[in-house]
């Protein structure tokens, strides 16, 4: 029973916060995550945010399939499939 | 990921060439049926099959949970709230939508405080939210709890069917009726736990695990590192999500639910009774126990004849191995939880399986 | 017979047909019930299209409209996607007591503004009064008729033949959704309640006999429309995933409340299947209207899973898009 959506924060009052996402708003409640601030991108289930996504790992996909490849002996510039 | 750069990634894991059949299993419902719905399901490389575990909570709630809540409806003044989840699954011998039409006040809400807004503003009525879910959700309703004890706010309480999924596979591959040769972990009840209480499948049991996201490019990615892992015998628990689940996860919520509420023995549809598999209300908060606040005596619950959600539950059969499925059960009218919940394995297949 | 009405018998998906199959149409008789939106009949020398539709909506005032305006529209659109000219209209007024006057006069100039605007008359009517808590405030009826238009008649689909939306999916749905749910828009999502009576007229005239067929998909949304198109039908129907005119905004509630925009209800939308080589002209000709300026191709008529809706998705996997079971609701799993 996991259905959670990023959203970003648009304003923060008390325990709650204004999110967004998609041009969609919502007051969401922040207790779990009290220390998040204008900007943040969090993940929202049931009206709260449960995590805050880590900006540093956003890219993680690409960097996971990029160790993906070279761990294969893929050539690393090269080597994808659809030849980027 | 731009779709390009997925379907690059889609080519490469349909391009995998499994030495071996190989059994991998998703804890999660959500994943269940994001495998479908993305269609990432219908690129596995041949010899690859996707169990479907005890990861739907609307699915393992055990028909007497719905038996009582039903029988509580029935007290005067009594408003049931509960997620859109649980409305049409089945009980013993009603669900809350056919018990809607005969006069139940039900209330559908996105969040449990919706649930705490609505006895604030109907003071004459008792509201009883229905609460259900995992590690992810359980934290949100124990926040209410608290909310609604600072707030004073006498006519709300809960119905606690809440569950924890950890004991749940260690029951799973205790029983060992099911060859699993790894474990897809369920991104958001991660993000609160953390990656430590799945280390026990690893390290004790040998089965690699990854926690995964619900893209089309976090379940290819999970896919492909959980294959890798059992290629090279790295029994590990890997994060394949780390943009939302830290290794510790999410300390605070965490502390929030474990204020409100105590493990307890919790009944599994399938799996049966696991010790510390559930969440019960702690002493200081009794007062917003549902069960304490009404004590109804429901009719004996029954299970429904030649339904298999249990075996399923277990990882032992697929949906389409059940004599019911897609005949005497489909989703408008369906005989056991698997099939009705969104979420659920039997309803993933019916809805999704058929191209 | 045993049993009660559901909520599901009203979401216009299989439960409603069982309700419709079962009992009206069993009762009161196969003439009684129309697959269509509305009945063909012949008066004299003339062919008109008549239609009822009943209306009731929570909110009853919301972004884009008012119960009022959707009974008109929904009434007109029923006749223009038949291919008739809509001409007259009835209201009945079914009112709660204690409904604020203020409200049904909002209401009352909202149908006056979209009526004005189909180019519709209103002649007849009637209104009741009920007690208090045996009505949901208000409930309205409309009766349309019109006159059927050559060129718009219904031919049988074929693969290669087009499907085409003159715009954004799911706006009016989903916008009633967030509402319920404390969900705001911060550039705003309103209903997309229109008359279509116009851009029809105009794209019917100007490709005669290529439009086989038409209809508004309301309740149950796109996908339900689809699904009972392709019911036992030799062939299939396909929709583009990545070409789907639908808003960030309907996105975005449809993420988080876990509802699927192609079930979602549309009020000022007519889907098209036409003769393939007329699609990009038929598009081309919708655009030219403020309610086509979004038309898009969204899918085609396919030989591949006969009898079956079918979404090819992004990363080029295929999915059913199955008849809808009963009302969405917001949903945490």
């Amino acid at each position: 029973m996991c259905l959670a959506v990023p959203m970003t924060i648009k304003r923060v009052e008390g325990n709650r916060a204004l999110a967004e996402a998609y041009g969609v708003e919502r007051f969401v409640n922040i207790v779990m995550m009290p220390e998040v601030s204008v900007g943040d991108r969090v993940i929202i289930h049931a009206g709260f945010v449960i995590e805050r996504l880590d900006p540093e790992s956003a890219r993680e996909m690409e960097a996971a399939w990029d160790e993906y490849h070279r761990a294969l002996g893929d050539d690393g510039t090269t080597g994808r499939p659809d030849g980027e | 990921m731009d779709d390009d750069g997925i379907k690059s990634q889609a080519g490469a894991l349909r391009s995998l060439r499994l030495e071996r059949e190989l059994r991998i299993m998703e804890v999660c419902g959500t994943h269940t049926t994001e495998f479908f719905r993305t269609g990432v399901r219908g690129l596995f490389p041949e010899k690859l099959s996707l169990i479907d575990g005890p990861g739907c909570p609307v699915c393992v709630t055990p028909n007497d949970y719905l038996d009582r809540a039903i029988e509580i409806s029935h007290v005067h003044g009594v408003i049931v709230a509960t997620f859109g989840d649980m409305v049409k699954v089945p009980s013993s011998y009603s669900s809350l939508g056919r018990e809607r039409a005969g006069g139940l006040s039900l209330e559908v809400v996105y969040s449990p405080l919706d649930a705490l807004e609505l006895a604030a503003a109907r003071p004459e009525n008792q509201v009883v939210f229905l609460s259900v879910g995992f590690e992810t959700t359980a934290p949100t309703e124990a926040a209410t709890v608290l909310a609604a004890a600072e707030r004073g706010i006498k006519n709300f309480s809960i119905l606690c069917g809440n569950k924890l999924t950890p004991p749940a596979v260690k029951a799973l591959l205790d029983s060992g009726e099911t060859a699993i040769d790894g474990f897809i972990l369920p991104g958001h009840v991660s993000a609160i736990t953390g990656l430590d209480p799945w280390r026990f499948a690893a390290e004790d049991y040998g089965k690699p695990c990854v926690v995964a996201g619900f893209e089309a490019g976090d379940l290819i990615l999970g896919v492909v590192t959980l294959l890798r892992m059992i290629d090279e015998g790295r029994n590990a628990v890997k994060n394949a999500y780390r943009r939302a689940v830290r290794d510790d996860g999410n300390v605070r919520a965490r502390e929030i639910m474990y204020r409100v509420f105590e493990a307890c023995e919790a009944n599994w549809r399938g799996l049966g009774i696991i010790p510390g598999s559930g969440l019960a209300l702690r002493e200081e908060y009794f007062e917003f126990d549902a069960e304490k606040r009404f004590p109804v005596t429901p009719p004996p619950a029954r299970e429904h004849a030649g339904c298999r959600c249990g075996e399923l539950l277990r990882g032992l059969i697929a949906p389409t191995d059940c004599g019911l499925f897609g005949k005497a059960c489909t989703p408008e009218n369906a005989v056991g939880p698997c099939m009705v919940s969104s979420e659920g394995p039997c309803s993933a297949y019916y809805l999704y399986g058929g191209l | 017979m045993e049993g009660r009405i559901l909520a599901g018998h009203g979401s216009g998906g299989k439960l409603m047909n069982e309700l419709i199959a079962g009992h009206i149409r069993r009762v009161l008789g196969p003439e009684s019930v129309q697959l269509d939106d509305s009945a063909i009949l012949a008066i004299g020398l003339e062919r008109i299209a008549f239609t009822t539709d009943t209306f009731t909506i929570t909110p009853l005032e919301f972004p884009g409209g008012t119960i009022g305006s959707l009974a008109v529209n929904g009434t007109v659109n029923d006749l223009a996607v038949m291919g008739a000219r809509p001409l007259y209209l009835s209201c009945a007024l079914l009112l709660e007591e204690g409904l604020e006057i203020a409200v049904l006069e909002r209401i009352l100039s909202s149908m006056r503004e979209a009526a004005d605007r189909a180019g519709v008359a209103i002649v007849t009517g009637d209104t009741k009064v009920v007690e208090r808590g045996k009505a949901d405030k208000i409930f309205i009826n409309t009766a349309g008729i019109g006159i059927l238009e050559r060129g718009a008649e219904r031919r049988e689909l074929e693969p290669g033949d087009a499907v085409i939306i003159n715009g954004f999916i799911g706006d009016h749905g989903m916008s009633i959704m967030a509402l319920r749910n404390d969900l705001s828009f911060s550039r705003g999502l309103v209903s997309d309640c229109a008359p279509m009576n116009r851009l029809i007229a105009r794209v019917t005239a100007a490709f005669p006999g290529s439009v086989k067929f038409m209809r508004d998909p309301t309740r149950g949304g796109v996908a339900s429309v689809l699904n009972e198109i392709v019911k036992g039908a030799p062939f299939g129907i396909g929709l583009y995933e990545s070409e789907l005119p639908i808003r960030d905004e309907v996105r975005g509630v449809s993420e988080m409340l876990g509802i699927d925009p192609l079930y979602a209800a549309n009020e000022g939308k007519v889907l098209m299947i036409a003769r393939g080589g007329d699609a990009e002209a038929i598009v081309e000709s919708m655009r030219s209207l403020p309610e086509g300026s979004s038309a898009a191709v969204i899918g085609r008529v396919t030989e591949a899973h006969p009898g079956r809706a079918y979404l090819e998705t992004r990363i080029g996997g295929r999915r059913i898009l199955p008849v809808l079971l009963e009302e969405q609701l917001p949903r945490i799993c």
